[in-house]
């Protein structure tokens, strides 16, 4: 018969292969990603496009160094080093130094990824890696917040710092919303925080944008939508608590939910596959675990976001997680029982 | 879950492409030249040849006997001439001892059609007439169906389940089979279901087979007799047809792990199986044929045909325009689980549910990327195994590691595999990690016995 008398493929069962493969998931969580770093572009200007750049320059270069090197290094060609790089971006203030923000890129893929064993191998979520890093290096840096509004300035000077000499400090700085809410007291009002019209990090300011992005990866099956809701029900009720007690003292758990990075957090932070459990129930552990530890950061804590602690310290927890709750195989279930003889 | 239709946790949804051959009523094919019929083509110890070289045989003459009790017979599709019996290659790619049949004349092959059996039967008259009959599943596993009737001592089977899902993307025959002999399957389960005394009869079909579900419920009204029969439309997900998977589907029962369904009390026949024991009843006629589904987007005709037992698979190409310039893979029964052929001088055998034919640009080519530990396959998996750990140890071929990990129970579905982001082979790896397990165990006992 003319076609197949040339050899036939063997190739084992099965012969269909389903859904988005690894790399195309990576994509769409960088598209997710695509409105978030408009708006930070559209608030903070040049200065924004720089400090991503930056990251991302970092975390791409690492990982171009390192893949040909080592066979499960993984390849720039996955997305994941762009993706780490624009996550750790977005996470930064928009005056942050972009030699900074390069390095911390480099600290990232290299020391979140690259030590562990690559894509897949990592018990930390590499851009929080990364900000775990400058946050330890560039204390000052990475805790200074310019107002919106300077939007003409499109570059601060501080973004343009060489490397390793005292950074020029910007006259005018102000505190986010968190801030204010720790130190002074005062309350933000909520739409502001819908709309990001308030300082802070470059991604973490429209929880409106960050929440389309989720509504995206849902649609698109990219993540497992139990962590994010999983989180902000966890920082809603217990926020909810807090504030039902004294609500003098403590905010209410929308300003909660709106404000700092926790919507960026628990859409694209504590959503990394690789770093979260892997069966529903630990899943929800997990993201309980996380909104607890926000709260308990933010309300108690020295600082006033909490939002990477809380999800560092629930990836270390991951493997346990992933140990304490195993499915059950079928049939092997404690009630299953079969019939008497 | 969620449809309000009955169905089994876990499961993936592949594409259905069943449109091809869904419309098509079964024809029978032609009879060829040439039939191989091998000797082990059910589960169990392989029949023995009772002819010989050069003798004469009549379509339906038993050619091979029950080799055991998990045995089955065999007999001749065709009136023709023992041409030999020896090696011949199977489907698995294996060789096996092979009776190979010369059709005497093609056309006027008729069988002499008597009752088997007149009225209720017992269930010894069922174990010997469907083991005589040479009935095995033909759902595609093919173990021996009497072998099912016959429980241990002390056992009961209360619940007749009948599998009429087909899950398998592609496969259409047991639909049509349901469609065009809904009397046949209707007349089927009440012979069964009345020897073996059960209460009940669940059957299962898919919700995409409306019109074989109310095909059936008409029929079995018509048919009435034994107990009640109750057909249930299952969620469309895969593998909604695996056994465990549809007794949980229809009773809610799990079969406990590493136990069969007879030990929660049901037995699971496939909807041909119960055509074929009608068949044997009231015509006296053994498995000889079977429906076969040929699709796929290789192939020239798709078809669901009436295949005598035996045909090469060549010739069941031809008889369906053959193939496309490009066709790279034939895969007998579905894509999930079907084996893929080694050649096409193999024959249809009694678990032939189908014949695909893919072609090199439907073969996506498969690049495997690092485990992100998304956690699909976990929630692919309907045996609630963890395939992303078991593929890590098999990696590091740590495979008592995963017998720890319940390797055993995998049914080896494929559902893992189809759903994992990073295209890693994951059942591919754990039937390697089987064989040796078994391997092991077999050293094992060697050493022991010794």
């Amino acid at each position: 018969m003319p076609g197949l008398d040339t050899g036939l493929v063997l190739r084992t069962s099965p012969h269909d292969r389903g859904g988005a493969d690894t790399p195309a998931i990576m994509r769409d969580v960088v598209l997710a990603l695509v409105p978030i770093t408009l708006a930070a572009v559209f608030y903070f200007g040049v200065a924004a496009v720089l400090v991503i750049g930056g990251a991302v320059a970092g975390c791409v270069a690492t990982e171009a160094f390192f893949a040909p090197r080592g066979r499960r290094f993984g390849s720039v060609k996955d997305y994941s080093a762009l993706l780490t790089g624009l996550l750790l971006g977005l996470t930064l203030p928009p005056s942050f130094p972009i030699w900074m923000a390069f390095l911390g890129g480099v600290a990232a893929v290299g020391m979140g990824k690259v030590v562990w064993g690559g894509l897949g191998h990592n018990l930390f979520n590499p851009a929080l890696v990364g900000r775990a890093f400058l946050q330890a290096a560039f204390p000052t840096a990475i805790t200074t917040w310019s107002p919106q509004g300077s939007r003409e300035l499109a570059v601060y000077a501080s973004n343009l710092a060489v490397p390793f000499m005292k950074a020029p400090v910007d006259a005018i700085t102000t505190a986010t919303p968190l801030g204010l809410m720790k130190f002074q007291g005062t309350g933000t009002p909520l739409w502001n925080l819908v709309i990001g019209d308030t300082p802070g990090s470059l991604g973490e300011t429209s929880a409106l944008l960050i929440l389309l992005g989720g509504i995206y990866l849902l649609r698109k099956r990219a993540f497992d939508w139990r962590i994010p809701a999983g989180i902000l029900l966890a920082v809603a009720v217990f926020a909810g608590i807090a504030w039902a007690v004294a609500p003098a003292t403590y905010p209410s758990p929308w300003f909660m939910l709106g404000s700092g990075g926790l919507m960026l957090g628990a859409i694209f932070m504590a959503t990394d596959p690789v770093t979260s459990p892997m069966a529903p129930m630990g899943v929800w552990i997990y993201a309980a675990g996380i909104g607890a530890l926000v709260v308990l950061i933010r309300l108690w804590g020295g600082l006033p976001e909490g939002v990477m602690y809380a999800v560092l310290l629930m990836n270390a927890a991951t493997p346990l997680i992933n140990r304490a709750f195993r499915p059950t195989p079928f049939g092997r279930g404690r009630k299953v029982k079969e019939d008497s003889p | 879950m969620g449809s309000g239709l009955a169905s089994f946790r876990h499961g993936i949804h592949p594409g259905e492409h069943k449109a091809p051959t869904r419309e098509l009523a079964v024809q029978r094919m032609r009879f060829v030249e040439r039939y191989l019929l091998p000797l082990s083509q059910h589960l169990g110890a392989p029949s023995r040849a009772v002819v010989a070289v050069g003798q004469a045989v009549q379509r339906g003459q038993i050619i091979a006997e029950p080799g055991g009790f998990v045995s089955t017979s065999l007999h001749s599709p065709v009136r023709g001439r023992v041409a030999s019996i020896g090696p011949q290659r199977l489907p698995s790619g294996a060789m096996g001892a092979t009776i190979e049949i010369v059709a005497d004349s093609f056309d006027a092959q008729r069988l002499a059609l008597e009752p088997a059996a007149v009225g209720e039967i017992g269930l010894d008259e069922l174990v010997d007439g469907v083991r005589a009959a040479g009935i095995v599943g033909l759902g595609g596993a093919a173990f021996p169906t009497h072998v099912k009737y016959r429980v241990p001592d002390g056992r009961r089977i209360h619940t007749l389940v009948i599998n009429g899902a087909e899950c398998e993307p592609w496969l259409t025959c047991d639909h049509r089979l349901m469609l065009e002999q809904s009397h046949a399957v209707a007349r089927g389960i009440s012979i069964v279901a009345t020897a073996m005394g059960v209460d009940r009869v669940l059957v299962g079909v898919e919700a995409n087979k409306h019109d074989a579900i109310q095909a059936l419920q008409a029929a079995l009204r018509v048919v009435g007799g034994g107990p009640p029969v109750q057909v249930v439309p299952c969620q469309v997900k895969y593998p909604q047809g695996a056994e465990k998977m549809l007794i949980q589907a229809l009773t809610g029962v799990q079969v406990p792990g590493g136990k069969l369904p007879l030990h929660v009390g049901v037995v699971v026949n496939n909807v041909g199986t119960m055509a074929a024991v009608d068949d044997w009843y009231r015509r006296g006629q053994p498995l000889i044929e079977r429906v076969v589904t040929v699709s796929g987007p290789g192939v020239s005709q798709p078809a669901n045909l009436m295949v005598p037992l035996g045909t090469p698979v060549r010739a069941l190409l031809e008889a369906c325009g053959g193939v496309a310039p490009d066709a790279a893979l034939v895969v007998m029964g579905g894509p999930m689980m079907g084996q893929p052929l080694p050649s096409l001088d193999v024959p249809v055998v009694k678990g032939t549910s189908g014949v695909l034919v893919f072609r090199d640009r439907d073969l996506t080519p498969v690049q495997e990327f690092a485990c992100i530990r998304c956690g699909r396959c976990l929630e692919a998996c309907a045996c609630f195994l963890n395939p992303s750990i078991l593929g890590r140890l098999a990696r590091k071929e740590r495979w008592e590691a995963m017998e720890e990990h319940h390797l055993m129970d995998c049914m080896e579905c494929g559902a893992c595999s189809f759903t994992c982001p990073s295209r890693i082979p994951l059942v591919q790896q754990f039937r390697v990690a089987k064989a040796q397990l078994r391997r092991m165990a077999a050293l094992k006992k060697q050493r022991g016995d010794a």
